[in-house]
């Protein structure tokens, strides 16, 4: 009896010891992958860094015109993402009884897990061959792959809106849609805005959608029927170019891509804090 | 006291929003031109692309509302987007074969640039030097030889201790000029090559690991020991990769550069074929293989072509004003962007072939209208 | 009289309230068919597409091993296939026993203040934009593998076909590694959702029998399988469409087989990203869109599957219905 118990006793210490070892495999290519990008791009980082655009073979530049291309880009794909994220999360949430709820959320999350490289040749198909490499077909393709994320953490987050707020404001003679408007909406507003930046992470990096509905631009943003510079595609370009000034840029905006991403699920962390069950 | 924190995020949210378009909106205001600004794609080889990307940077600073976009794809997917019409010039190192001239009838040829293609190695402890020969190379890429210190090699480099290990191929994995520059090297000194595999922008290899682009080649050179590679020769050079001798029909080794480039250019003697005929068989390579007397040429040289359609009304949105512009900057990349070249590593075109493209540029039209008089 | 004003007033207010809601109820109804609406569209255009592809090869595409789009024109995706599933099976294989460890420790060992900071590290790893794993695969992971890793390897297995074979640091093994990091996150917090939601009861049931914490974990786990199978398949979901870190680390090679696992390979993602923009003929185009389509059918197969047991597992274990 008491061996059977130290036997236990020690594979329970085993366990122990695997488990947080497993965590710590976890972390060192973390580690690795932040040590690697912060001291390459570190070198990259100057006052011309933020203010010049893409330069050309030898000569001084920056991520300048790249920052505004993408931050259009992401914006534009928000304008269309986040409407749509939102009203079909408030739809789950609110009208769950209705018999659409459950195809719907099913199909949303599916979508989520789509390939964002299909989703780029979606965009291609249905916008590029009408329109052309544009700013609009890479927006779309990064608006469709925002919806899911969004229209989840919507529901969820409204879901926690208790019932009672809504009910005690039907008692009081609000019609529902404003009640949904004004007051459910209100008290999910912090959810919903982590919805939107988690979104905002995650189609910051992609890159692969990006290059087959924009390619490659290396001017300042000139209409959203046109490509516009874009952060991670231009990683993805100049990251094994044979220019030393294109490669010290490419590390640069792969440490300042993953510090706005960081940044963002920093934020989202705080936001959330003391949120879960 | 949670309404006051959710308000303040709001706050938070909507002045950096706020911020964000502002910025975009001044941003966007202080580089739209006075000037009608216009925007010219243009799609193709990587060869060339330093070159075309230096070209496009000076030419903006002369006429500041030209904007030229320039997709470093490849010569295939240049070959494509100019026959689907989707860009407005096309860069190649390959000239159209007779069935995608049928595709895209009425192009023309405009030799701009001359490059070469370096045999770039990596041995680590061996710096460049290792000589080559055009048969030696092709039993490399079919597979036939395939350790360093095959006899074939070592007779070749007899004062070069090379290791007994496998040879790592590298290539293409994209349609590139490079590729069918290369390629038509071998299929000139190696009549199996030429039977089994032939030359294109695309072929296929043997063996080996694809490489996404010139650069894709350099990176996988440059990190894998024992590895053999094609690359244009700027992109050996700016890596610091060490790149091979070869050997050409004079008998000596020579290395790539402007030099042996611009040897291999006037030793070949190419007659051009009118801008608007069929360059399918233009090849300074050939030239040079079949020339003994070209001591100081290097083999593996080639044109680079800018496509373009000689009635331009044939591409979408086009106007004459634009028209007009594409044509200026042809015209000025054979004229004054040569000056750009050889700091670049790039052999500044002959003059009697900048007098050839004269020609070819006065022959486009919008409407019927010639453009440069 | 009054009762007919009454009346009237009554169905002018009900008509006013039901128009309102109605409207809205509509309006986000609209919204939310939006997503189906994208799915549907998805299809119909990759397939359209793939016109010209499908009536050349027609489902012999999927069986199909060459890809040449010099000559004979003939394309055929089996080999991308393989080596999708290839590279995905050893991101599993290396990510669940590591996933599942940290799911398990977040949810039985960590206290839940330090739960917080743990998750949000674990989540790090899946802020990470592609391609810089990619980047960094290439300049870390690559040199670091070839020079101490594979050739112990090498030297312990090399008898196993698997294992010989020529190293140059890329290719399938080191694709499946990079994979595999990449979606720990996701393996890890779904397996945590699945396991806290397992009843406190079941818990406490054992542990009053006397069990170790270990003890008690296997308890959780068996309770929480099918909940886990839903995670994982999550994670090979995401697996199969990673495209710009696999292209940039496997070596882009059509053949059929690759010769070890240390050899150069392709998947459907990767020849997509390299191919598509340079594809120099209608039918090559059209392929390429065709293999989007089947990655696009299997991702949709896995996803659904997926999503099907993890639903089932949560309702089971919560014993609350959704919906």
């Amino acid at each position: 009896m008491m061996d059977n118990y130290r036997i236990r006793k020690i594979k329970d210490r085993l366990m122990r010891i695997l488990l947080w070892s497993s965590l710590i495999i976890a972390m060192i290519p973390l580690f690795s992958i932040l040590l690697d990008v912060f001291i390459n791009g570190a070198r990259a980082i100057n006052i011309d860094f933020f203010l010049l655009p893409t330069p050309t073979v030898g000569e001084k530049g920056g991520i300048a015109n790249a920052i505004q291309g993408t931050l259009i880009t992401l914006g534009l794909a928000s304008i269309i993402g986040v409407p749509i994220g939102i009203m079909s999360g408030i739809f789950l949430s609110e009208y769950h009884d209705s018999k659409l709820s459950q195809p719907v959320r099913f199909i949303n999350d599916v979508l989520s897990g789509f390939p964002s490289i299909v989703v780029g040749i979606f965009g291609y198909v249905l916008i590029v061959s009408v329109i052309g490499f544009s700013v609009i077909a890479a927006a779309f393709s990064l608006a469709i792959i925002m919806i899911p994320i969004v229209t989840r953490t919507t529901e969820e987050s409204l879901r926690m809106v208790p019932v009672a707020i809504r009910e005690a404001a039907l008692a009081l003679g609000i019609r529902r849609w404003k009640t949904i408007i004004f007051i459910v909406l209100k008290g999910g507003r912090k959810g919903i805005v982590t919805g939107v930046l988690l979104a905002l992470a995650r189609i910051a990096g992609e890159s692969a959608p990006v290059l087959v509905t924009m390619g490659y631009w290396r001017w300042w943003f000139s209409g959203l029927n046109r490509p516009a510079s874009n952060l991670a595609l231009n990683i993805y370009l100049f990251a094994i170019s044979p220019f030393e000034n294109w490669r010290t840029l490419a590390w640069g905006s792969a440490l300042f891509l993953i510090l706005m991403i960081l940044g963002i699920s920093i934020l989202i962390r705080v936001l959330t804090r003391g949120k879960y069950e | 006291m949670g309404l006051n924190r959710n308000r303040k995020i709001l706050l938070v949210a909507v002045v950096a929003t706020i911020t964000i378009a502002l910025v975009i909106v001044y941003q966007y205001l202080i580089h739209s031109e006075s000037e009608r600004e216009i925007t010219i794609n243009g799609a193709g080889a990587s060869f060339p692309f330093p070159l075309i990307d230096k070209w496009i940077a000076e030419y903006n600073k002369l006429k500041k509302n030209v904007k030229i976009n320039y997709q470093s794809i490849g010569s295939g997917g240049g070959i494509r987007q100019h026959t689907e019409k989707t860009v407005y010039f096309a860069a190649s190192d390959a000239p159209l074969t007779p069935s995608q001239a049928a595709n895209a009838s009425n192009t023309l040829h405009i030799p701009f640039t001359i490059g070469g293609v370096a045999i770039i190695y990596n041995l680590p402890g061996v710096s460049k030097g290792i000589k080559f020969s055009g048969e030696v190379l092709a039993d490399i890429f079919m597979g036939k030889i395939s350790k360093w210190n095959d006899p074939k090699l070592v007779e070749l480099n007899p004062n070069v201790d090379l290791p007994d290990k496998d040879i790592i191929v590298v290539h293409r994995s994209d349609g590139s000029g490079t590729t069918f520059v290369f390629t038509s090297y071998l299929s000139e000194v190696s009549e199996e090559w030429k039977a089994n595999i032939g030359r294109g922008t695309v072929v296929n290899w043997p063996k080996g690991l694809g490489g996404k682009g010139n650069e894709g080649v350099s990176g996988l050179v440059s990190q894998n020991p024992y590895s053999i590679g094609y690359v244009e020769f700027i992109y050996a050079k700016k890596n610091n990769i060490a790149w091979g001798y070869l050997k050409n029909a004079a008998g000596r080794f020579v290395q790539p550069g402007l030099e042996s480039f611009k040897a291999a250019a006037a030793a070949a003697a190419v007659t051009l074929p009118k801008g608007d005929e069929s360059w399918a068989e233009v090849s300074i390579i050939r030239g040079v293989v079949r020339n003994p007397q070209a001591a100081d040429a290097y083999p593996i040289t080639s044109f680079s072509y800018f496509l373009v359609y000689r009635e331009l009304n044939v591409l979408p949105n086009m106007d004459e004003y634009t028209a007009r512009q594409l044509v200026e900057f042809l015209w000025w990349t054979i004229h004054d962007g040569q000056n750009y070249s050889a700091e670049l590593d790039y052999v500044p075109l002959p003059s009697n072939v900048v007098a050839h493209n004269e020609e070819t540029i006065r022959m486009i039209t919008f409407n019927g209208k010639q453009l440069k008089g | 009289m009054k009762s007919t004003a009454s009346f009237f007033s009554k169905i002018a207010y009900l008509k006013a309230k039901i128009k309102g809601d109605e409207i809205f109820r509509l309006v986000s109804a609209f919204f939310a068919l939006t997503t189906l609406l994208i799915v549907v569209l998805m299809v119909y255009e990759l397939t359209r597409g793939s016109w010209l592809s499908l009536q050349k090869f027609g489902l012999g595409f999927i069986t199909g091993t060459t890809w040449d789009p010099v000559f004979t024109l003939n394309f055929g995706a089996l080999p991308l296939i393989l080596g999708t599933l290839t590279t995905s099976a050893i991101a599993l294989a290396i990510s669940v026993p590591i996933s599942i460890g940290i799911g398990l420790l977040l949810s039985e060992y960590i206290s839940k203040r330090l739960e917080f900071f743990v998750s949000f590290i674990v989540e790090l790893l899946a802020a990470i934009p592609s391609v810089v794993y990619g980047l960094w695969g290439i300049f870390i992971l690559i040199p670091f593998l070839r020079n101490n890793v594979y050739p112990l390897i090498q030297t312990v297995l090399g008898f196993l076909p698997l294992f010989s074979g020529p190293i140059y640091g890329g290719g399938v093994l080191t694709a499946g590694i990079v994979l595999s990091i990449m979606i720990i996150p996701i393996i890890s917090s779904v397996s945590r959702e699945v396991f806290s939601a397992v009843p406190l009861s079941q818990r406490e049931a054992i542990i009053s029998l006397g069990a170790t914490k270990w003890e008690t974990c296997k308890i959780v786990m068996s309770y929480a399988k099918s909940g886990v199978i839903g995670a994982i398949t999550l994670g090979l979901g995401r697996a199969i469409g990673e495209t710009m870190a696999v292209t940039m680390l496997i070596g882009n090679k059509f053949k059929v087989l690759p010769s070890s696992l240390f050899d150069a390979w392709y998947t459907m993602a990767a020849i997509i990203a390299n191919e598509f923009t340079e594809a120099t003929s209608d039918i090559y185009v059209s392929a390429l869109i065709n293999v989007g389509l089947t990655l696009f059918l299997i991702s949709l197969m896995v996803n659904v599957i997926a999503r099907l047991i993890v639903w089932r597992t949560l309702r089971l274990v919560k014993g609350v219905s959704r919906g």
